[in-house]
């Protein structure tokens, strides 16, 4: 059997072959569990078949076991380098079909924790993009940088990156007192790091010619295959959800949205990199202007009773059994609401029954897209190609196979 | 590498004013004629029932038609109403980038002939999508080019996001596969 396989490879012009070869789930570096199934003619890509699904966990079958509250734990676990704004995202969605209005201060909180997020997401992409074309040394300053914002993650909700922090109508807790200082010192760190890794990599010779080129896909393309986000940015196409369809009051902030001109790597390696300084400003202008005040409504429909309440009153005991044990009421209907996740269009369509539980979920995953777009992105390329173009996708497991 | 400080019109030229959602489903209604089943404007969100049978053309039309011009198919989906006659529906929601309006547009599906026409040939986006609904739900695309499972694997028994799917239910760990045999098609 052996001889008989070495006997016609040697009679085969291995150059003229077209070769399938399988790449994944498990290789070294793709950070996460993926399968390329390749074509290649020598070490151009010809197809690539990408399959996904390696992390599927059933989360919208397990969101509609629980009441809404019980589901947030769950929206963590989905783009786990920003858990926030999926957190944000989800609760925006419930409280659209509620009706309810949360209050200033709260819509700060949000704002800032999702760019916070958003940061630690991009650090995460580019970090180990960088890492994986043998940039080490930024992967680790990038680590750094964002180990410097989950300490504050973790200072406001408690957990670096497990956070459920939204609730319907507000979030867990208020700032901790010295938010302020810590928002200081952090990013007076992180401005330096960035400064560093902005030398080390922009105009570096090797990353710019891993980078640029590579991985195209024109703005039609891009379009038609749903890409949002730093991917239909790249591309030329100036689409945030931040600024077309303000949340949260995005549209009291003044920011900018960085464009690229040609959809390739190095287009969306910039994309992501200056979206990290209008992240920066957005905490700046948001603490400055930070409004005192509640950071969850007053409705005893939605919101659990003080413990001092349920401690001492057989309404707010009551109230309290009625909220866990049955969940909140959420008027029955269906809504889409969209925020600007790190990859693009996170987006919730939550249908309600007007029960305790949620009839449906359906998360639309930014990633999820970008990877149906793959193939097509390295058509032509080499196979070393595959690297860089999957790191600038960032496909995160959680959010992308669910 | 530019900055866009307003992204409300994205496609560099002159954008129409954002027309209210009443005027907007007036619009999707007169396209779709009798296909309609129903409109609704809730929560500032604009829906439109159709019905399946003729529903390519409409969604051609609102890909071509100017002053429509939805032009990404931002998400598919499928729910599942067990008891409710039709079964299914299937959920799109559509994007324009020129105009800045959404749209979703629900098709009902039937139990025993669980199929609607796909959106591949309009909207890439939608290759992927239709897979999953496939997937989960086990409602076929007819057109679709390549409709195998996406986040499931080929040997897995049932949709699991079917009302009368337990989601509890285990099932058997498969064979391992001979790893040179090719069972995925481009």
């Amino acid at each position: 059997m052996a001889t008989e396989a070495v006997e016609s490879l040697e009679l085969r012009d291995p150059t003229a072959e077209i070769m399938d070869i399988q790449m994944g789930p498990s290789h070294p570096a793709t950070h996460g569990t993926i399968k390329f199934n390749l074509k290649l003619d020598g070490e151009e890509i010809l197809e690539c078949d990408v399959e996904v699904g390696y992390l599927h966990r059933g989360f919208e079958k397990m969101i509609e076991q629980g009441t809404w509250t019980q589901a947030i734990p769950y929206t963590d676990r989905l783009n786990y380098a920003s858990p926030l704004i999926n957190n944000v995202g989800f609760i925006l969605a419930v409280e659209k079909l509620c009706g309810v209005e949360v209050p200033p201060r709260c819509r700060y909180i949000r704002v800032m924790l999702s760019e916070v997020s958003r940061i630690t997401d991009h650090l995460t992409c580019l970090g180990m993009g960088a890492t994986e074309l043998g940039a080490m040394t930024v992967g680790f300053l990038m680590n750094e940088a964002r180990e410097l914002l989950w300490d504050i993650v973790e200072a406001v909700t408690g957990a670096r990156v497990t956070v459920s922090y939204t609730r319907i109508g507000g979030v867990t807790r208020d700032l901790p007192p010295d938010f302020e200082a810590r928002i200081g010192n952090a990013f007076d760190h992180l401005r330096a790091i960035l400064d560093d890794c902005d030398k080390l990599l922009t105009r570096n010779r090797i990353f710019y010619d891993r980078m640029s080129g590579i991985g195209l896909l024109s703005r039609e393309d891009a379009i038609s295959y749903g890409l949002t986000g730093p991917l239909l940015r790249a591309a030329g196409v100036a689409y945030d959800v931040r600024k077309a369809h303000p949340y949260s009051g995005y549209d009291e902030f003044d920011f900018e949205v960085p464009v690229g001109e040609k959809g390739d790597n190095y287009d969306r390696f910039l994309v992501r990199f200056n979206e990290i300084g209008q992240s920066l400003r957005i905490i700046e202008q948001a603490l400055k202007n930070l409004p005192d005040g509640p950071v969850r409504i007053d409705d005893a429909r939605f919101v659990l009773p003080d413990k001092h309440e349920v401690y001492n009153s057989i309404e707010g005991l009551m109230n309290h059994f009625k909220l866990i044990m049955e969940g909140a009421k959420v008027p029955a209907g269906e809504v889409y609401q969209a925020v600007e996740g790190a990859n693009g269009e996170l987006g919730f369509y939550v249908v309600s029954d007007g029960s305790g539980r949620p009839y449906r979920c359906r998360v639309r995953p930014p990633c999820f897209l970008g990877m149906g777009a793959l193939g097509q992105m390295l058509r032509g390329h080499m196979i070393a190609d595959i690297i860089p173009t999957f790191g600038m996708i960032n496909m995160i497991g959680g959010e992308c196979d669910r | 590498m530019g900055m866009s400080s307003d992204a409300a019109t994205p496609a560099g030229g002159d954008a129409p004013p954002a027309n209210p959602i009443g005027e907007l489903i007036e619009r999707v209604r007169a396209i779709a004629g009798n296909l309609a089943v129903a409109t609704t404007s809730d929560r500032g969100e604009a829906t439109i029932v159709i019905l399946r049978e003729g529903a390519l053309g409409f969604f051609r039309k609102i890909r071509s038609e100017p002053g429509l011009d939805f032009d990404m198919l931002v998400d598919l989906t499928a729910v599942d109403y067990f008891g409710r006659e039709p079964r299914f529906e299937v959920v799109y929601h559509f994007l324009s980038l020129a105009t800045n309006h959404r749209l979703r547009v629900k098709v009902g599906v039937p139990e025993n002939d669980a199929r609607v026409h796909s959106l591949v040939e309009i909207w890439k986006s939608a290759n992927w999508m239709e897979r999953e609904v496939w997937d989960f739900f086990g409602i076929r695309f007819d057109g679709h080019p390549d409709l195998r499972r996406i986040l499931m694997y080929e040997e897995f028994k049932g949709h699991p996001l079917r009302k009368d799917y337990p989601f509890d239910k285990r099932q058997p760990l498969t064979e391992e596969r001979d790893p040179i045999v090719q069972d995925w098609k481009f």
